[in-house]
């Protein structure tokens, strides 16, 4: 069929658009004993802060119809780990993007942890997380104003000559108003969505599901929404934008870059299903061509 | 390593109140030892579930469960025939070189499931062994008798005093006759504290936890160490008992 899956991402060439999204994947080596990783595109590793976090308490993970939540909390070995350990072994079995997704609780910090990453060789993109729902004091409380996602993005475009992708919350209540923002203050791309704020509650025991009471929804009940705001963005914003929730298949990847996406993250389902980005990359091809497309270049925004 | 298949479900019968044995045939190659676990796909439900392996020979594999949630109740209506997807080989399980002259298996209600699997592999071992158990009554007791047949003391409590003596699994472990030097232990997360601090000598305690992905990635399921937070799925279930940081869980 000879399909054109290569797509190009902030400069960076991506043999395919289909990226793991941050948390979902670990540190990328995990897998490697399961996939040939080379079949990605690229991969979006954990959300790294500039010191070791040991994370929220569990329970963190509650499940929900079309999805499940997550307070996991940005447990992670701090930004040298990363840089020193984490991205050079993963190096060596992948040559795809690596984009690091950096969080913080202040503008210094993030600035600190995105300087450290811009001198690791290693990795691509810089992907900063504004969006995190699981940390006070921190994460998406940078995300959810224009004026504060602008400032920590100026911020750290000062630290690095990496491209960043500022990566937002959905918790909003104009999306395009934050992006534009992010854009203005020198963002080169922008993902979106990180997971919508929910809560379970035991019945039996009367109490929260989660121990840290509320958590990020992210699987396929979120995809309308993702879809919608990646369509908002995309047609206001000149930067590229990675679409990024409730993706489980080929046909979702496709019709998230039709909404305006130039690459797409997989989260959630490489939960349920280890297989998850090999398999939707397989299926990529034959999608492809039943709905006449030759490259996904041509499709991004055709909606 | 682990792997993803399919099986066919051969048994699924009650064994105790909401207790069931579930026999599986399919590719069990990547079980490697006892205290693994695989990750059940339950139809209808988005996460899969984690269950440890109790038994397996040859292509039969052996999960025993506890009727508990939605999942479970959902594994308990369905009939021999039908099939499940899996994935297998996950986790790191007992150590059984670690054992010493003679084992104390501990196992707290459902908990006790995957310290069969251990007692067939300390038996091929000729390492010793007695089992002490912990369930709320009579009717949640299983896998006495196979223990028995095995050739260990096995000695039961329950909180009602409905089998063995009344009260818990520490009273059951007071109730064996003989020295031992290493233990290994399945059940509650309360449970297990009681029983490391009682004994005096060392051994493996199975963790619990409510997980995502169950092979490492997410980080949903990370419990407090001597080395920091780590993944039940990846880095344990099996965790040596001073590793854990009792006091932080």
């Amino acid at each position: 069929m000879g399909k054109d899956l290569s797509v190009r991402l902030c400069g960076v060439k991506l043999r395919n658009p289909v990226i793991p999204a941050s948390g979902t994947f670990g540190f990328g080596l995990e897998a490697a004993d399961w996939f040939d990783l080379d079949v990605l595109g690229g991969i979006s590793l954990k959300g790294t802060t500039l010191e070791a976090r040991p994370g929220n308490p569990t329970p963190r993970i509650a499940e929900c119809a079309g999805g499940m939540l997550n307070s996991v909390g940005l447990q992670n070995p701090g930004v040298e780990a990363l840089v020193g350990e984490k991205v050079p072994a993963l190096r060596r079995r992948f040559s795809g993007a690596i984009v690091a997704n950096i969080s913080g609780f202040s503008i210094e910090e993030y600035a600190a942890a995105c300087a450290a990453a811009d001198r690791c060789a290693d990795i691509d993109l810089i992907e900063l997380n504004v969006s995190c729902p699981n940390v006070r004091h921190g994460g998406m409380a940078f995300g959810t104003d224009p004026k504060s996602a602008a400032a920590v993005t100026e911020a750290v475009k000062k630290a690095t000559r990496k491209p960043v992708l500022v990566k937002l919350s959905p918790n909003v209540a104009d999306i395009v108003a934050i992006a534009q923002a992010c854009e203005d203050a020198g963002a080169d791309g922008l993902v979106l969505i990180n997971t919508l704020l929910g809560m379970r509650i035991d019945i039996k025991t009367r109490r929260p599901v989660l121990a840290n009471v509320t958590g990020g929804y992210s699987g396929p009940g979120v995809f309308p929404v993702a879809v919608r705001m990646v369509w908002q963005v995309a047609r206001a914003c000149r930067v590229p934008v990675v679409g990024c929730g409730g993706v489980a298949s080929a046909e979702d990847v496709i019709e998230m870059m039709m909404a305006g996406a130039t690459a797409v993250q997989v989260g959630s389902e490489n939960l349920r299903d280890p297989q998850a980005c090999p398999r939707i990359i397989a299926d990529l091809p034959e999608v492809m061509d039943r709905l006449g497309i030759d490259s996904l270049k041509d499709i991004i925004g055709i909606v | 390593m682990m792997k993803q298949g399919t099986f066919t479900i051969l048994e699924n019968a009650r064994i105790a109140r909401d207790t069931f044995r579930l026999v599986l045939e399919g590719d069990c190659s990547a079980v490697t030892g006892s205290g693994q676990f695989v990750q059940v796909a339950v139809p209808g439900l988005y996460l899969r579930r984690p269950f440890s392996v109790s038994d397996r020979s040859g292509d039969r594999l052996v999960l025993v469960y506890k009727r508990v949630g939605q999942g479970t109740a959902v594994m308990a209506a369905m009939a021999p025939g039908e099939k499940l997807d899996l994935v297998s080989g996950l986790g790191r399980g007992f150590d059984v070189a670690a054992a010493g002259k003679r084992s104390l298996l501990v196992g707290g209600s459902v908990g006790t499931a995957p310290l069969l699997l251990l007692a067939r592999e300390l038996q091929a071992a000729g390492k010793a062994f007695d089992v002490a158990l912990g369930f709320g009554d009579a009717g949640l007791a299983f896998y006495v008798k196979e223990f028995k047949e095995m050739g260990a003391q096995v000695k039961v409590a329950t909180q009602d005093g409905s089998l063995g003596r009344e009260g818990l699994v520490t009273d059951a472990i007071r109730a064996l006759e003989g020295s031992y030097d290493w233990f290994y232990c399945c059940g509650s997360k309360v449970m297990m504290r009681v029983v490391c601090e009682a004994l005096p000598f060392g051994g493996e305690c199975s963790m619990e936890e409510r997980m995502g992905c169950g092979t490492g990635i997410c980080y949903g399921c990370s419990v407090p160490t001597t080395a920091g937070m780590r993944r039940v799925c990846a880095d344990g279930p099996v965790f040596r008992k001073e590793e854990i940081v009792w006091e932080r869980i």
